[in-house]
C-alpha cells in the first residue's frame, strides 16, 4: 500500500474514532439527557479520540518515509556483497542502482533479457525487500491507530478532562506549525552545508572562491582532484554582479522617481492607474520576463548593435540586466515610497513653508530623512537580483567569461545552479555538489543583505515611531 | 554688505534677491516633477510593450490552419484481409497515396518527400483514428481534415503574397500551398486542441493540458498544505506565543525566509524531499511541498496582519462568557480574521502559481506527454512548459510559448483580483 | 497647563455673531483680508472674515479650539495649497497684492510670510545646516562667509546663538524642545521674512522655554510683523499688541489687547476669557 492511501486510511480511521469518542461519552455520561454531567463536551471527546488516532500514526509514517529508503540500501548492500561471496566491489554505488533498476523493469514486466542470473537475483531480493517494508509498514500503521483510539476510549470516563488534553494537543499542534518556518531554514542550512562540505573535499575553498577558471562539464587535467573540470567560481560572481548592477542602474532611479512622483505630486487619480500598473509589473512571472528579455529585448540590442557597427552578443548582460531592471522597478518604489510616506508631514510643511520648491523639499529633506528606508529598500532589492533565476536562466549564457562588458555574454550564479542540477544528475559528482556550494554562497548573500536591511528598516521605523 | 541683507536693507530687497533666482527654481522644479512623471509613464509604457509584444506573438496560436484529404479507405490501399485488427493496417501509405493524389504532378521523390512534409506528422494517425472511428467506412473514399506541418501554418499566417517562399518554405513548397488554398482545401479553425491536448515536440499538436493539470494538482498541494499550516502558525504565534526569544527568533527567521530566494528552496526540495525522503522526482507532491515552504512566509505574514487587527474587546467578551481560549481564537477571532487571511493566500498562491525555479531543480523539467493523474505522476507546470517552450528551437513553438503566457497572466489576473475583491469587501466592512 | 475650551461650553447657540465688533482694521496695516471664506471640501471652516494685521505688531488669534485658527493662518502663506480639498474665497493682501492672485508665486510668498509651528520641527540636519537650509535655497548668499553672518545673526536673534555656537555641526534634532522652537525661528527669520505666522509655538514646551519664546516675539516684532495663534489668555495678554477673538469660524471681535481683556465688547469674548479666568 502506498503511503498516500495510508494516509488516506488513517483519516478514515480518525474519522471513525471521532465518532466512537462521542458514542463512548454518551455511554459514560448514561444516555443523551446526561451528557452535561461529563465535564466536556461530547465533540470534544470526539475530536481528542481522533487526535490520538490521526496524530501518532502520521507521525510513524512521516519518520518511517524518511528512513525506509536508506535501511533497504543497507539490506541491498549486504545482499550484493555477500552474492558476490563478500567481495566489495568498488563502484557500489552503480551495482546497486542497477538492481534497482532491473527491480523496476521486472515489475513493469520489460525485457529482461541483458540481465545476468546474480543481477535478476539481487533484483528479485530487492523487490522481495521492498513488499516486506511495504507490509511492515502498513500492519504498523494500522496497530498504531487502532491501538492509541482503544487506549483513549478506555480513558473516557466521568472525570476526564477531555477539554484541558484537547487544548493542550491544539496548542501544542499550533506550536508545531510555527516550528516549519524554522525547520524550513534548518533544512536549507543543512542541505547546502553538507553538500558543500562533501564539495569542498573534493574541490578546495580557495579553488572555488578564488578561481578564474569555471567549466564543470570537462576534465581540464587528468590527475585532477574531483576528476571533472574547473569549479573557480570569480566568474559567476562577476557576471552575477555585472547582471545585478545593470538591473539597479534602471531600476533605482526609476523606482525612485516613481516613488518620488506618486508620494509627492500626484493626484489621487493618478496613483490609482499608477498602483495597479506597477502591480501588474510585480506579479508578472519572472519566466514571462525571461521569454521577453531572450526573444525581444535581446534581439532588438543586438540589432541595435549591427545598426552601429557594435558586435553585441546575443546572450549580452545587458539584455538579461535590463530586463531583471525592469521586474525590480515595483519592488524598489513602494518600499521606497512607503520610506518616505513615512517621514513626518511637519518636516515636508516646515521646507515648504520657507518657500522652498516641492523638488527642493523632496532633494533636501525628504530624501535625506528617508535615506535608511530607501537603503533598506534597495538592499533588499540587489539581494532580489542576485538571487533571480529565471530572467538569466532564459537570457544570459552558459559560457563563463571572466569580464565586466555589459554587451558580452556572462553566466550567473544561479545559472549555473540550475544547469549542473536541470535534468538527471547522479549525486556525489563534484558537479552536482559544486550546485550546492553555488546555493550556498548565494544563501549567504542574499541573507546577509536581508538582515542587513531588516535592521535598517527597523531602526528607521523606530525613528519616528 | 553681509549686513545688509539681513540687518539694515528694506526687506523689499531680500524679496529682489530672491527673485532673481526664481525662474529657474521654477525651471528646475518643472524638470524634477516631468522626470517623476516620466518615469511613471515609463512604466506605463514597459507594461504596455511587455502584454502587446506577448499578445502579438501569442495570437496565431490560437488558431490552426487544416488542410482535406481525400482518402481512400480501399481494402487494396491498407491490405485489409479478414482477421487483421484495424490498428495494424497500412496508414502512413494511405495517407502518401491521399497526398500524392492532391499534386499527380509531382513525381520525383525528393519533391515527394518534400511534399509530405507539408502535413503534420500526425496525419497518418488521423487517418487510423478515424477508421477505428468509423469502421463502416472501410472501402470508401472519405474526406478528411488534418493538421498541416508547423512551417506551413506559420506561413499562411504570416505570407502577404501567397505563392512567394518565405521562411523555411520554398518557392516549390510555396506554390504548392497557393494551390491547396486556391481549391478550398486549406482551412483556418480555433485552435482548440491548444487546451485540450498536451506537450508534443510537433508545435502544431502541442498544448497546454498536461501542464495545466499539472499546476492544478501542484497548487492543491500547496494550498492543502501551506492554508492550514500558515494560519496554525500565525494563530499560535498571534494568540499564545509567550514574548520570549523563541518567538522573536521565528519571527526573524520568518522575515528572512519571505526573501531567501526562490531557487534555494529547491535545492531544499531536492537534497531533503526527494533525496532522503525518497519522494517521486517530477511530482506535483512534491513540487507543491516546495511551493508551500516558499510561500508560507508570505501567508504566516499576511494572516497575522489580519488576527491582529481582530479587535481586543472581541477576545474579551468571548473569554468573559467563560470560553476558553481555543474556543475564542477558533471561533470568534478566527472568523473574523478570515478574509484577510483569505486574502494574504491567495497572493501567496498567485507567486506559487508563477514561480519556476525551484520546480526546475526537483525535475519538473521532463518532457511530458501524459496528462498526470494523480500528485505522485511526473508531470509540468505552466511556468515550466513556457520554459520548456521558450527553449525549443522551433518557430512554431514562440507562439505556444506566448500563448501559454497569455493563459497563466489570466489565471494570476483572475487571482489579484479577486484579493482585490475581498480586500475591499473587509475593509468597507 | 492649557485649558482647550470648546465653542459648545461658552453657549454659543445662543449668541448671535453679526460682523466683528471692535477695531478689526487699521490705517499702517501689512496684510489685510476681507471677507474671507475657506472650505474644506463641502465644509465651511471659515466664515466672512475680515481684518487687518497691522505693521511691526504681534496680533494674537484666540478662540476655542476647532473655530479656524490655524486653517486661517495657513491662508496666509497658502500652506492650505498642500490640502487638495482645501479652498479659500475672499481677499488677501500682502502689502496690497493678492496672495492667491494669478501674480503671486507661492514660492516667493512663503518667503515673505514665514511659518512657525506648533510642535518643533527641525530639520534632521545640523543646527547651522537647519538655519542656512532657507538662505540657501533663496541663493540669499554669495559665499560661505556670507551665509556663516547669516546664520549666526539669525541665532543670536534667536536668543539660541550662545547655546550652540560650540555645537553647529551637531544635529538640530538633538537639541531641547525649546531649543528646537527658537532654532525653528531662527531658520524662519533667515530669510528675513516680512511677517511671521506663529501656530502655538509655545503649546509643546515648558514654562521656562516659553517664557524665553515670548521674550523673543517681544523683540522680534520691531522688524517683523507677526500673527500668533495661542490658547494661552496670559501669553496673549503678554505678547500681542492686537487680539483677535475667532469663533466657530466667524471672527467675533478685535481690538487693542488691553482692551479685549480688560473689557470685551462682546458676549462670546467675555465668556471666553472669563471662563478662562474663572
Ligand atoms: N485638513 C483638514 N481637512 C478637513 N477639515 C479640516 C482640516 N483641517 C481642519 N479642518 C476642520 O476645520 C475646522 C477648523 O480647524 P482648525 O485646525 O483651523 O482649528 P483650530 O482653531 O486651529 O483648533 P485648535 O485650537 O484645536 O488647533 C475644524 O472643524 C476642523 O475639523
Ligand atoms: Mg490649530
Amino acid at each position: 500500500m502506498t503511503t498516500a492511501n495510508l494516509v488516506f486510511i488513517v483519516m478514515l480511521i480518525a474519522l471513525a474514532s471521532y465518532w466512537l469518542g462521542i458514542q463512548r461519552s454518551i455511554k459514560v455520561a448514561g444516555g443523551k439527557q446526561q451528557v452535561k454531567h461529563l465535564v466536556s463536551l461530547p465533540s470534544q471527546y470526539g475530536l481528542l479520540t481522533a487526535f490520538w488516532c490521526g496524530i501518532p500514526a502520521i507521525l510513524f509514517l512521516l519518520l518511517w518515509s524518511a528512513i525506509e529508503s536508506s535501511v533497504i540500501d543497507a539490506f541491498l548492500i549486504d545482499q550484493v556483497i555477500l552474492s558476490a561471496d563478500g567481495q566489495v566491489q568498488q563502484n557500489m554505488g552503480l551495482v546497486v542502482n542497477n538492481v534497482k533498476l532491473l527491480a523496476e523493469k521486472i515489475t513493469l514486466s520489460e525485457d529482461l533479457s541483458a540481465a545476468t542470473e546474480l543481477q535478476l537475483q539481487n533484483a528479485q531480493f530487492y523487490i522481495l525487500l521492498n513488499e516486506k517494508a511495504t507490509l511492515l509498514k502498513t500492519l504498523l500503521t494500522l496497530v498504531i491507530a487502532v491501538g492509541c483510539v482503544s487506549s483513549i476510549l478506555a480513558k473516557i470516563k466521568h472525570s476526564f478532562h477531555a477539554r484541558n488534553n484537547l487544548e493542550r494537543i491544539v496548542s501544542g499542534l499550533l506550536f508545531t506549525c510555527s516550528g516549519i518556518a524554522l525547520l524550513t531554514t534548518i533544512g536549507i542550512v543543512m542541505s547546502v552545508l553538507f553538500e558543500s562540505i562533501a564539495f569542498f573535499s573534493q574541490v578546495p575553498v580557495t579553488e572555488f572562491l578564488f578561481g578564474t577558471q569555471w567549466s564543470p562539464q570537462i576534465a581540464m587535467r587528468a590527475d585532477q582532484v574531483g576528476g571533472s573540470g574547473a569549479f573557480g567560481a570569480i566568474p559567476l560572481f562577476v557576471g552575477t554582479i555585472l547582471i545585478s548592477t545593470i538591473a539597479m542602474c534602471l531600476a533605482i532611479p526609476v523606482g525612485l522617481m516613481i516613488a518620488i512622483y506618486l508620494s509627492q505630486y500626484a493626484t489621487k487619480r493618478i496613483r490609482s492607474i499608477a498602483k495597479p500598473m506597477l502591480e501588474v509589473l510585480a506579479g508578472v512571472p519572472t519566466v514571462v520576463y525571461g521569454f521577453f528579455a531572450a526573444l525581444t529585448v535581446a534581439p532588438i540590442i543586438r540589432d541595435f548593435g549591427l545598426l552601429i557597427d557594435l558586435p553585441i552578443a546575443a546572450e549580452s548582460a545587458l539584455a538579461a540586466g535590463l530586463v531583471m531592471g525592469v521586474m525590480i522597478i515595483p519592488f524598489v518604489s513602494s518600499l521606497s515610497e512607503d520610506a518616505m510616506t513615512a517621514v513626518p508631514v511637519a518636516l515636508k510643511e516646515g521646507s515648504l513653508g520657507m518657500g522652498a520648491t516641492q523638488s527642493e523639499t523632496v532633494k533636501k529633506v525628504i530624501l535625506p530623512a528617508a535615506i535608511p528606508g530607501i537603503v533598506g529598500a534597495i538592499l533588499l532589492a540587489v539581494s532580489r537580483a542576485i538571487g533571480e533565476t529565471m530572467i538569466v536562466v532564459m537570457a544570459a549564457g552558459l559560457a563563463a567569461n571572466l569580464t565586466f562588458n555589459p554587451i558580452e555574454s556572462v553566466t550567473t550564479v544561479t545559472v549555473q545552479i540550475v544547469s549542473l542540477l536541470k535534468g538527471d544528475q547522479e549525486f556525489d559528482s563534484a558537479k552536482t555538489l559544486a550546485a550546492f556550494a553555488l546555493g550556498m554562497m548565494l544563501f549567504i548573500t542574499t541573507l546577509a543583505l536581508n538582515i542587513a536591511a531588516l535592521k535598517i528598516v527597523r531602526k528607521y521605523r523606530e525613528q519616528y515611531d | 554688505m553681509t549686513k545688509a541683507v539681513n540687518e539694515s536693507l528694506p526687506t523689499s530687497a531680500v524679496t529682489e534677491k530672491i527673485k532673481l533666482s526664481l525662474t529657474k527654481r521654477h525651471r528646475s522644479e518643472m524638470m524634477f516633477k516631468s522626470t517623476g512623471l516620466a518615469a511613471v509613464v515609463l512604466g506605463f509604457i514597459l507594461v504596455f510593450v511587455l502584454l502587446f509584444d506577448i499578445t502579438s506573438k501569442a495570437l496565431p496560436a490560437f488558431h490552426q490552419h487544416w488542410v482535406q484529404l481525400e482518402v481512400d479507405f480501399s481494402e487494396d490501399n491498407l491490405r485489409y484481409s479478414e482477421g487483421i485488427s484495424l490498428e495494424d493496417l497500412r496508414y502512413r501509405s494511405t495517407l502518401r497515396k491521399a497526398i500524392a493524389n492532391q499534386f499527380p504532378d509531382v513525381k520525383s521523390r525528393r519533391d515527394k518527400r518534400k511534399l509530405y512534409g507539408l502535413y503534420s506528422t500526425n496525419a497518418e494517425f488521423a487517418i487510423k483514428d478515424f477508421l477505428i472511428a468509423n469502421p463502416n467506412t472501410l472501402d470508401t473514399i472519405q474526406n478528411i481534415w488534418v493538421r498541416v506541418d508547423d512551417d506551413v501554418d506559420i506561413y499562411l499566417k504570416e505570407t502577404t503574397s501567397l505563392g512567394e517562399p518565405l521562411v523555411r518554405v520554398d518557392v516549390k513548397e510555396a506554390q504548392w500551398i497557393k494551390s491547396l488554398v486556391e481549391t478550398g482545401r486549406i482551412d483556418k479553425r480555433f485552435n482548440i486542441e491548444f487546451f485540450t491536448s498536451s506537450d508534443s515536440r510537433e508545435p502544431e499538436l502541442a498544448g497546454v493540458r498536461g501542464a495545466l493539470t499539472g499546476t492544478m494538482l501542484t497548487m492543491l498541494v500547496t494550498l492543502a498544505l501551506s492554508f492550514p499550516l500558515g494560519v496554525a502558525a500565525a494563530l499560535y504565534l498571534e494568540e499564545f506565543a509567550p514574548k520570549n526569544k523563541w518567538t522573536d527568533m521565528i519571527e526573524v527567521n520568518i522575515n528572512n525566509l519571505a526573501a531567501v530566494p526562490s531557487i534555494i528552496f529547491g535545492l531544499l526540495g531536492l537534497a531533503v524531499i526527494i533525496n532522503i525522503f525518497g519522494l517521486p522526482r517530477s511530482a506535483p507532491l512534491v513540487g507543491g511541498i516546495v511551493l508551500t515552504l516558499m510561500t508560507l512566509p508570505t501567508i504566516i505574514i499576511a494572516s497575522r496582519a489580519s488576527i491582529k487587527a481582530v479587535p481586543p474587546s472581541i477576545r474579551e467578551a468571548a473569554t468573559g462568557l467563560g470560553a476558553s481560549k481555543i474556543q475564542t481564537t477558533f471561533s470568534h477571532v478566527l472568523p473574523m480574521a478570515m478574509p484577510g487571511i483569505l486574502t494574504g493566500t491567495i497572493i501567496g498562491m498567485a507567486q506559487a502559481l508563477g514561480e519556476t525555479a525551484p520546480l526546475l531543480m526537483i525535475g519538473m523539467v521532463a518532457f511530458i506527454v501524459d496528462v498526470p493523474a494523480s500528485i505522485t505522476d511526473a508531470s509540468t507546470v505552466m511556468p515550466v512548459q513556457i520554459f520548456l517552450w521558450a527553449d525549443s528551437p522551433e518557430r512554431g513553438f514562440l507562439a505556444k510559448t506566448s500563448a501559454a503566457i497569455l493563459v497563466l497572466l489570466g489565471f494570476l489576473f483572475l487571482m489579484n483580483a479577486s484579493a482585490a475583491y475581498l480586500r475591499r469587501r473587509f475593509e468597507s466592512k | 497647563m492649557v485649558d482647550i475650551i470648546s465653542a459648545k461650553s461658552l453657549g454659543s447657540n445662543d449668541i448671535k455673531i453679526e460682523g466683528a465688533v471692535g477695531e478689526p482694521f487699521c490705517d499702517d496695516a501689512k496684510m489685510s483680508m476681507r471677507n474671507v471664506d475657506v472650505f474644506y471640501g463641502d465644509n465651511q471652516a471659515i466664515h466672512d472674515i475680515s481684518f487687518d494685521l497691522e505693521k511691526n505688531q504681534v496680533t494674537a488669534l484666540i478662540g476655542p479650539s476647532g473655530c479656524g485658527k490655524s486653517t486661517f493662518l495657513r491662508c496666509l502663506n497658502r500652506m492650505n495649497d498642500l490640502i487638495p480639498i482645501c479652498n479659500v474665497k475672499g481677499s488677501l493682501q500682502l502689502d496690497g497684492e493678492e496672495i492667491y492672485g494669478k501674480q503671486m508665486d507661492p514660492v516667493l510668498l512663503r518667503a515673505r510670510v514665514g511659518m512657525v509651528f506648533q510642535k518643533p520641527n527641525p530639520f534632521p540636519k545640523s543646527i547651522y545646516e537647519n538655519v542656512a537650509y532657507g538662505p540657501k535655497i533663496h541663493g540669499l548668499a554669495t559665499d560661505k562667509a556670507e551665509l556663516d553672518e547669516i546664520v549666526e545673526t539669525s541665532l543670536i536673534k534667536a536668543g539660541l546663538f550662545n547655546e550652540v555656537k560650540d555645537r553647529l555641526d551637531s544635529p538640530g534634532t538633538g537639541l531641547s524642545g525649546g531649543q528646537q522652537q527658537r532654532l525653528c525661528i531662527a531658520r524662519t527669520i533667515a530669510v528675513s521674512p516680512e511677517v511671521i505666522l506663529m501656530d502655538e509655538p509655545a503649546s509643546a514646551l515648558d514654562p521656562i522655554a516659553t517664557a524665553v519664546i515670548e521674550e523673543l516675539i517681544h523683540e522680534l516684532k520691531e522688524k517683523y510683523t507677526i500673527a500668533i495663534v495661542t490658547h494661552s489668555m496670559q501669553q496673549a495678554a503678554r505678547v500681542s499688541q492686537k487680539t483677535a477673538y475667532f469663533h466657530l469660524g466667524q471672527l467675533v471681535e478685535m481690538g487693542d489687547t488691553k482692551q479685549i481683556f480688560t473689557n470685551p465688547s462682546h458676549e462670546l469674548t467675555e465668556n471666553y476669557i472669563s471662563g478662562r479666568f474663572g
